[in-house]
């Protein structure tokens, strides 16, 4: 169930799943290739030295498998695992355990981390779920970094006599571990789903920010904590990462469940007759991948997504179904009526104002041309509708040209129409736009 | 608090004295300052960003960690110095007499809390190797002492000022053992902020609260979620019913309805949730009713009347890719079964008919009896129950009737005014109403 609920926004699931060797992306591959390396790098050098402390390095592999088996899915179709991530950074980050003065190498850590990972990521692999080995890459890799930086200078007397450096240098390398994970996990997605790198790298950075402050934290504390409690503060310090996960998978939750909710609601327009079948979901996943082609950060990639599930719900208040459902082909004035009826039933919910004003503008031209002689004539233009608007009166258009079709030269034909428009119905930007989203699936065909 | 009693005046006075001379008479000689001030601005930051429990009455934060971290540090007068600083705190709402009670109430518990460290054996200030294990169990005591003290304060003025009008008082609601236990496990954090400051100093509240603070944070954002989530199913719902004069609001009443029911025997809080969307949903397949059906004030033939024994079946469809209980489904799905077995779409009978389409059956007809139709006028609620008693056993399941009656007679049914009909709503009446128990819908008879 867990699974289920965490999968949100922007895509469904039958996009994503993919099995662990199938790493279809190139940016996917280098990565675990890089890691990869690094591992068995690690590995043998370990292998070679022997095992340091290996009462100390089974309770940290431990509790990284345990964090790992603990995945965290979290808005937008992230897999997380924060306790393992934190597990993972402490034994990086240990100085003493008790009275004992602990002299893991880097390579250990990487070798504990990796084991633990793996083991931790065999329950996934045993009920069927993704092994996720891109998101385990990119954890491991930054451990890596951390532990090649810091394990020489764990040994330095400097470090280990002034707490206040030490306090410094380990809140520094926790922040860049953090940091390193968000724009990793950035040009993943960039890889992925073909958006812009510093539109994801700032989703990912305000998606990741509350739980990789609890994540550092936690690292930070058990590091330190080791030293007074020994290794009982692992115990003790993963409790509070434990209700804080808790917690999030209940937000993640209650998302998954808010956008399954519109998206089954949305269908009632369907069975009521008065659009085709399948046509708000179409739409919305257009609209939604012109939207990321544009450059649309992810909350507002949201709204688009609830505003073109629900944009023809104001149908539902005519009194007969129009023909067929397609809205393009009634009169501006019907059109109007159902946008504003419709973004009326949206603004009852009071919680998405936004959604509302992008469902009652959304049959706007995009250069009113009387108005525009107007403006010569010295009277102020009227604002362009939203973004989101336009988006969704192209992807309606295109939608209501083509339907269900995949045949590639109706979409061409459709694309071409649309932009005939673009004088003054449709935003060029957004055609284009459009066009290059349609290009690809019909690539993909 | 509105009007307070002398009972609950005199309650408040005597806490807020009581914690004055406790306090005023020291001793403040050896008082290690520094942990005082530091650990009193912590308890300002969190509780200005102190979660409400209900609205304007209660909040929670979890300052009772840096509360109990003082009572290891600085001892019972330093600790209730702390305690006092929740005053400070930049919560808008409260009254000046909330605060006052509120500072006062956390300064006793805390000294209190202090007293008893000090009585187990507990030794004031930086623990250090050798303080292990021996200070946990005074510690354990001092903490016990600080959540019971304060939760049994509280419990007291909440019981003084409760409503006059008898209602289950909220004591029960606010200070739930979980809460206890909660607030029990973050006390316990206060041990280790103490243990970890020899380690790292003032840093230690800090790197100990964060983890809570995000926690606090998500369970906000859960909240906020799940309010809009409830708004946009109530809108979406609405938007189904704007179809049909008569029936608007029957979806928000009817999952009132069942879950005045489901409260009434007994049902665990998420079953309580899930029926209550389940109530809320239960209509929409009538949407793929064709509107001239509703309509019609004549006869229905066999297939219009196929048709709309169809509309749980076509519910169904819309809502299962929702992710919630399997149970609302069943419950959507099989609203119109009857205990006789002669409802629809399956005619199921008695036990195979899921328990939350039982429930959902009486609130169902009980709304429908209630409400004005174009046929007939609103029943009177008395009225209405003699007919859900008449129909117990054939239609409905008797114990969610008699559950239903009981719970009606103790909170009441909201009535809603009679329509006023505008003249362009009046062609979309519902001419008979597949809910009405008292008026069946009247089928052609076959040939």
């Amino acid at each position: 169930m867990s699974d289920l609920a965490g999968r949100t926004p922007a895509h469904s699931s039958r996009e994503m799943r993919r099995y662990p060797w199938q790493v279809r992306d190139s940016g996917q591959l280098l990565l675990v290739v890089a890691a990869g390396v690094w591992l068995v790098a690690a590995v043998a050098q370990t292998a070679a030295e022997g095992l340091q402390d290996p009462r100390i390095a089974i309770a940290f592999g431990a509790l990284i498998a345990f964090g790992e088996v603990l995945r965290l899915n979290l808005p937008g179709d992230r897999e997380t695992a924060p306790i393992g991530f934190a597990g993972a950074l402490a034994y990086a980050l240990l100085i003493n355990v008790g009275t004992k003065f602990v002299q893991h190498s880097a390579e250990q850590v990487v070798t504990v981390a990796a084991i633990g990972m793996i083991i931790g990521a065999l329950p996934h692999l045993a009920v069927g779920r993704p092994a996720r080995v891109s998101g385990m890459a990119v954890r491991l890799l930054c451990v890596a970094c951390v532990a090649y930086i810091f394990r020489p200078l764990a040994s330095n007397s400097a470090v280990e006599r002034h707490w206040g450096l030490a306090v410094t240098l380990m809140t520094a390398l926790t922040v860049l571990a953090l940091l390193l994970e968000a724009v990793l996990t950035a040009l993943l997605r960039v890889d992925e789903q073909r958006a812009r790198f510093r539109v994801a790298l700032v989703d990912e950075m305000r998606v990741q920010l509350p739980l990789g402050a609890a994540v550092g934290a936690s690292a930070l504390l058990i590091a330190f904590a080791a030293e007074v409690m020994g290794l009982a503060a692992l115990a003790v310090f993963t409790a509070p990462l434990l209700v804080t996960q808790v917690a999030f998978r209940r937000y993640a939750g209650i998302r998954a469940t808010y956008l399954q909710t519109v998206r089954a609601l949305a269908k009632v327009t369907e069975i009521g007759g008065y659009v085709e079948a399948g046509h708000s979901e179409r739409v919305s996943r257009l609209a939604v991948a012109i939207g990321r082609e544009l450059g649309i950060h992810e909350p507002q990639l949201l709204e688009l997504e609830y505003a073109a599930l629900m944009h023809d719900i104001g149908q539902l208040s005519l009194h007969d179904p129009i023909p067929g459902g397609a809205t393009v082909l009634v009169s501006r004035q019907d059109q109007q009526r159902i946008a504003e009826l419709g973004a009326d039933v949206i603004q009852q919910a009071q919680v998405l104002g936004s959604v509302a004003e992008i469902v009652r503008r959304q049959n706007e031209p995009y250069r009113d041309t009387d108005h525009a002689a107007h403006g010569r004539a010295g009277l102020a233009e009227p604002s362009r509708p939203p973004l989101s608007s336009r988006i969704i009166k192209a992807a309606n258009a295109f939608d209501d040209l083509v339907g269900s079709s995949l045949d590639p030269g109706r979409a061409a034909a459709a694309v071409q129409r649309l932009r005939l428009d673009t004088a003054s119905e449709y935003d060029p930007a957004t055609v284009e736009a459009l066009s290059r989203v349609v290009n690809r699936r019909s690539v993909l065909l | 608090m509105g009007k307070l009693s002398r009972v609950a005046l005199l309650y408040i006075g005597a806490v807020v004295v009581s914690a004055v001379v406790l306090v005023a008479r020291g001793p403040f000689t050896g008082l290690r300052w520094q942990y005082v001030v530091f650990l009193g601005i912590l308890v300002i930051v969190s509780e200005s960003r102190a979660t409400q429990l209900r609205k304007g009455q209660l909040t929670w934060s979890p300052s009772s960690a840096a509360m109990l971290a003082s009572v290891v540090l600085a001892g019972p007068v330093g600790a209730a110095i702390v305690g006092a600083c929740t005053a400070l705190g930049l919560l808008r709402g409260p009254s000046i007499l909330q605060r006052v009670f509120n500072t006062a109430m956390y300064a006793l518990s805390a000294y209190l809390a202090g007293r008893a460290f000090l009585a187990l054996g507990g030794q004031v200030g930086l623990p250090d190797e050798q303080s292990f294990p021996g200070i946990i169990a005074p510690f354990a005591g001092a903490a016990l002492v600080l959540v019971v003290a304060n939760h049994g304060l509280l419990s007291g003025v909440l019981w003084l000022t409760r409503p006059p009008d008898g209602t289950p008082s909220g004591v029960g609601v606010g200070l739930s053992g979980r809460l206890l236990l909660s607030d029990l496990g973050y006390a316990a954090y206060g041990l280790l902020i103490a243990a970890l400051w020899s380690v790292v100093g003032f840093f230690a509240p800090l790197l100990v609260l964060i983890p809570l603070f995000v926690a606090r944070w998500a369970v906000a954002q859960f909240a906020e979620q799940q309010k809009a989530y409830e708004a946009t199913v109530g809108a979406l719902c609405q938007a189904v019913e704007t179809k049909d004069f008569y029936t608007r609001g029957h979806s928000d009443r009817v999952s009132r309805g069942s879950v005045m029911i489901a409260r009434e025997i007994g049902m665990r809080g998420e079953r309580v949730e899930a029926i209550r969307y389940a109530g809320m949903l239960h209509d929409v397949g009538k949407l793929g009713v064709p509107t001239k059906v509703l309509q019609k004030t004549g006869k229905l033939t066999e297939e219009e009347y196929a048709a709309i024994q169809l509309h749980p079946m076509r519910g169904l469809d819309i809502v299962r890719e929702i992710g919630f209980l399997d149970e609302a489904l069943a419950g959507i799905m099989h609203h119109h079964e009857r205990i006789d077995g002669r409802g629809y779409p399956m005619g199921l009978a008695g036990d195979e008919i899921p328990e939350f389409a039982r429930v959902l059956a009486v609130a169902d007809a009980f709304d429908s009896m209630t409400s004005t139709r174009s046929y007939r006028g609103a029943r009177p609620v008395a009225e209405a129950i003699e007919e859900l008693r008449k129909w117990s056993g054939t239609q409905f399941d008797p114990a969610f009737v008699d559950a239903f009656v009981a719970a009606l007679k103790r909170e009441g049914w909201l009535r809603r005014e009679a329509p006023v009909i505008a003249a362009e709503d009046l062609a979309t009446v519902t001419a008979q109403d597949h809910d009405d128990p008292g008026a069946p819908l009247r089928v052609i008879d076959s040939l």
